[in-house]
């Protein structure tokens, strides 16, 4: 009997026949609206959190489906958006600031599904609607940040030294020190050299000027860049969770950018906003010696400078900064005792507290202003060239009389709203960037368009996939349904191996199932083919079939291989929807190559094999 | 049922003169129009702002228009996407403008003017990452060509390796010829839909150039061309049938698929026809103009997979 699979091929076909169906099906049960409590830095979410939780549900009602604590917090899955709405704001408002509350969508697999780890597919950005954005860090100013803090240490080490020198400042050659003499440069460079010997030390004479140029080293640059991706990457994630966002995607890509997705977010314009920017606080007297009229006037005295306040008209400040908010440990937003007006409660470390005390103490009964500082940064095209503009913005927000000594714990007011105050809260709270980002791409898909994009995707296949088994079983009759059937275990394996991937689905990658799959029946075709050619050329009909498949192997492996390679190599140098594309076309040739193969043999053989009087076949 | 019951053997490589001067004309055709006419990059290899809306009526464009030039957009070019109610808003990477605050800026506007919109999609992309997605893309393309060519040097001939790759090339520079002449949008999905293309076409190449290998251990007596022909011929039908299964498939796409597949159809379509008939009419011509023998392959018979078989 040459038609005939020995019983493990059956099996294995079997075997995978059966796995494929069931790490498939998680993706056809849809998600519940649910609403996830995670913790912030300072709390934790625990079995009292849990009970706290579905009391407060169980007050107002409103119903939910289940709650579960697991590793990322907890967990309440409901029946309908609306009442996870409704729930969404009274766990907040409970909360308060202390947790992260968020809107989400929980797959809803049963738990015999999950306990063998199958899981649906995640969804891309795409089919379920959010934010992406790609940030680039400004490794320029990381570097310039990097260079002007040693200008402040040499400062600081030539006076302790007692060493003579004329200005410091940093240029684009690195730091910049002018000295008279070339004794004293050549003392300053042996005390710089010996306390920072990482640095490199260039000497330049022009004139009767000597000057000293003080640069990172090519190990040190690398290492100032590498800091400062991953101190972003961390104050963006801090930022994110802020955000209150279910699932969100925070990865570097390459060597000075950020991948941020926040999947079902609709206020792209607040995401921005929190994301990019960064903002300080910094403290300073008011120049009450000297009227702002004058220095309006163009007279602006000595020490001081003149700052906008927010709401309109202009403030004098002096140019020593009391405080600045590196000094901020923990920011809250909240309501001022008093007048309701919206504050921000600030909480200072050890040094700051001991700084700011001293300062306001000597200062009781002074005016002090609060200046906010934001950094931006933009791109402008400039007669076709592209061009970083960095803009500052500096604001006066608050102008108070110091009524006491300050210490650790302290609020400023003149916030225009509650939001502001939230806000401002979370850009202190939660630290600063590094250096500048800057959005060099953004995509924001409605949900509606993501729920749109699933739909037609997945009726688009489905109907490709029904004329193609139409046609095929009108073109080879019986064999024509034989590999139909072995086209569907191959989008069963498929979907099946996506999901155990946890691979991301996206609409071109729903393309890509598609597509594999009107070229998947390539396979059969070519077996069905060499049957007919061997039958026509009078060989009988089990020996047909053994020759058809035979001899279609060669071409079915080299043909395929090659689409392999350009899978591939598109897979190594795609990036977003060609590279999605690309995963599920190489998944897609291996099944399809199994299916096409493996599968449909067996069919074959199981229906065929042994029947020794074989007269005719249906193909 | 079957297409094709084919007795005789149609000679193909008796037409290779008049399809070679068809198919240079058709690559000199598509590599000017390519060059004069460019393709007509999306924004995300350009770089710029693209908003989609959805209004709950159907929407007036000139009204639209009207009210971005009243907010200072001047170059945004508007149109309708898919349906009446959709709008697509594009604008070019602004001189003094930050484009990342454009979209807000203009749904803002449109809010005013009819605060039924609803915000679809949308994209900005800078400048910098477009010129990456260029070369990226055309490296992969470069990288791509030059597997395929080493894998089928190995396992066939050069002669063979050259074929398929000008077949391909013929195909994939025709599909972007297209593109640039009806200024079709090219995006990163029709990239993907060039590539899949390549793999097509080649997948195609490949079981021709396997059955004419066969045919030259089998067939001791035939010339060259009589070789090809039969090869061609014997695998015609298949050529056909799958062409049509990926083509029903590919339909499905391009009508039921929605506006984002549509190019991405579009692209494949025209692919698996020229690939189809590239894969016929070009490729193996080339392999005899080249002047493919039977002594070539002799070292693959060596091997003696075939021979031993029943």
């Amino acid at each position: 009997m040459i038609n005939q699979y020995p019983l493990w091929k059956y099996l294995l076909v079997l075997i995978l026949v059966v796995a494929g169906g069931l790490y498939s099906v998680p993706n056809l049960y849809g998600e519940d609206p649910a609403l996830q409590v995670s913790p912030t830095r300072t709390t934790k979410v625990d079995s009292a959190t849990l009970a706290r939780v579905e009391d407060l549900l169980k007050q107002d009602g409103l119903s939910y489906k289940s709650i579960v604590l697991d590793t990322h917090g907890l967990l309440v899955r409901f029946a309908d958006t609306e009442t996870q709405l409704k729930a969404k704001d009274k766990v907040k408002e409970a909360l308060g600031n202390d947790y992260v509350v968020a809107l989400n969508l929980a797959p809803s697999t049963p738990r015999w599904l999950t306990a063998i780890n199958a899981l649906p597919m995640y969804l891309g950005l795409d089919l379920r609607g959010g934010v992406h954005f790609l940030m680039e860090v400004d490794m320029g100013a990381a570097v310039k940040q990097s260079e002007e803090r040693y200008a402040g240490d040499l400062r600081t080490l030539f006076r302790d030294k007692k060493l003579r020198y004329v200005t410091i400042t940093r240029t684009n050659k690195g730091v910049e020190v002018k000295f008279r003499t070339r004794e004293e440069r050549g003392q300053a460079r042996d005390a710089a050299h010996k306390e920072y010997n990482s640095l490199v030390l260039k000497e330049e004479d022009s004139g009767n000027d000597y000057y000293l140029y003080a640069s990172l080293s090519e190990a040190d640059q690398r290492e100032v860049r590498k800091l400062a991706l991953q101190q972003n990457i961390t104050t963006l994630r801090n930022r994110v969770n802020e955000l209150g966002v279910s699932e969100p995607v925070i990865q570097q890509q390459g060597q000075e950018r950020v991948v941020v997705q926040l999947p079902g977010v609709q206020d792209t314009a607040r995401a921005k906003e929190i994301l990019g920017a960064t903002a300080t606080l910094e403290f300073r007297m008011v120049d009450e010696g000297h009227s702002v009229e004058d220095a309006l006037a163009g007279r602006v005295p000595a020490g001081a400078r003149l700052y906008k306040k927010r709401g309109g008209g202009q403030v004098l400040l002096k140019n020593q900064v009391m405080l600045t908010g590196d000094y901020i440990t923990d920011a809250a937003s909240g309501i001022e005792q008093r007048n309701g007006s919206p504050a921000v409660f600030i909480t200072l470390d050890g040094k700051g507290a001991a700084i700011f005390s001293n300062a306001t103490k000597e200062n009781v009964g002074k005016a002090m202003g609060v200046v906010f500082i934001e950094n931006k940064t933009e791109t402008r095209t400039v007669d076709g060239k592209q061009e970083k503009v960095r803009s500052k913005v500096e604001e006066v927000i608050n102008v108070a009389v110091i009524q006491e000594q300050l210490g650790k714990r302290f609020q400023i007011t003149g916030l225009d709203s509650t939001t502001e105050a939230r806000n401002l809260a979370l850009l202190l709270r939660a630290g600063a960037l590094a250096a500048p980002l800057e959005i060099v791409e953004e995509r924001t898909v409605g949900p509606s368009l993501g729920a749109e994009n699933i739909t037609k995707g997945f009726d688009s296949t489905l109907i490709g996939f029904a004329a193609i088994a139409l046609f095929m079983t009108i073109y080879y009759h019986f064999f024509g349904v034989i590999a139909s059937v072995a086209l569907a275990v191959n989008v069963l394996l498929l979907i099946a191996v996506l999901s155990l991937l946890q691979a991301t689905l996206t609409l071109p990658g729903i393309a890509g199932i598609a597509l594999t799959v009107g070229m998947a029946i390539d396979a059969n075709v070519l077996i069905f083919e060499r049957i007919r050619e061997e039958l026509r050329n009078g060989n009988s009909p089990q020996a047909s079939i053994h020759a058809g498949y035979d001899r279609a192997l060669d071409t079915i492996v080299d043909s395929n291989i090659t689409t392999l390679i350009a899978g591939f190599a598109l897979f190594m140098l795609g990036s977003g929807p060609v590279r999605g594309f690309a995963v599920t076309l190489c998944i897609g040739i291996l099944t399809s190559m199994f299916s096409a193969v493996m599968v449909s043999r067996a069919v074959v053989n199981l229906l065929y094999g042994g029947r020794r009087k074989l007269a005719k076949l249906s193909i | 049922m079957e297409f094709f019951r084919i007795k005789r053997d149609i000679p193909f490589m008796s037409y290779g003169r008049s399809t070679a001067v068809i198919s240079a004309l058709t690559f000199l055709a598509a590599v000017v129009f390519l060059i004069v006419r460019g393709l007509n990059l999306s924004i995300e290899f350009t770089g710029g702002t693209l908003i989609e809306v959805r209004y709950l009526q159907a929407a007036e464009l000139q009204k639209i228009r009207a009210e971005l030039t009243d907010g200072g957009f001047h170059d945004a070019s508007v149109q309708n996407f898919g349906t009446a109610q959709d709008v697509m808003i594009r604008l070019p990477a602004k001189k003094g403008v930050s484009s990342a605050k454009l979209s807000e800026a203009i749904l803002a506007s449109l809010r005013q003017q009819d605060s039924g919109v609803e915000l679809r999609r949308v994209e900005f992309v800078g400048p910098q990452v477009g010129e990456e997605l260029i070369n990226d893309g055309g490296l992969a393309l470069i990288l791509v060509s030059i597997g395929i060519m080493l894998y089928l040097a190995i396992r066939f001939e050069w002669r063979f390796a050259v074929g398929a790759i000008v077949a391909t090339a013929h195909d994939v520079v025709i599909v972007l010829g297209l593109f640039a002449l009806f200024q079709w949008e090219f995006s990163l999905t029709v990239l993907a839909a060039v590539l899949a293309i390549l793999g097509y076409s080649v997948n195609d190449t490949v079981v021709v150039f396997d059955r004419i290998r066969e045919n030259f251990r089998k067939m001791r007596k035939g010339t060259i061309a009589e070789i090809i022909d039969n090869a061609i011929t014997r695998t015609l039908s298949r050529t056909i049938m799958t062409h049509v299964t990926t083509q029903l498939m590919v339909f499905s796409m391009l009508f039921l698929g929605g506006e984002v597949l549509f190019y991405f159809a579009l692209a494949l379509t025209i692919g698996i026809v020229v690939g189809t008939y590239s894969s016929v009419l070009v490729a193996s011509p080339i392999v005899m103009w080249l002047g493919i023998s039977r002594a070539d392959l002799v070292p693959v018979k060596k091997e003696g997979e075939v021979d031993q078989r029943p």
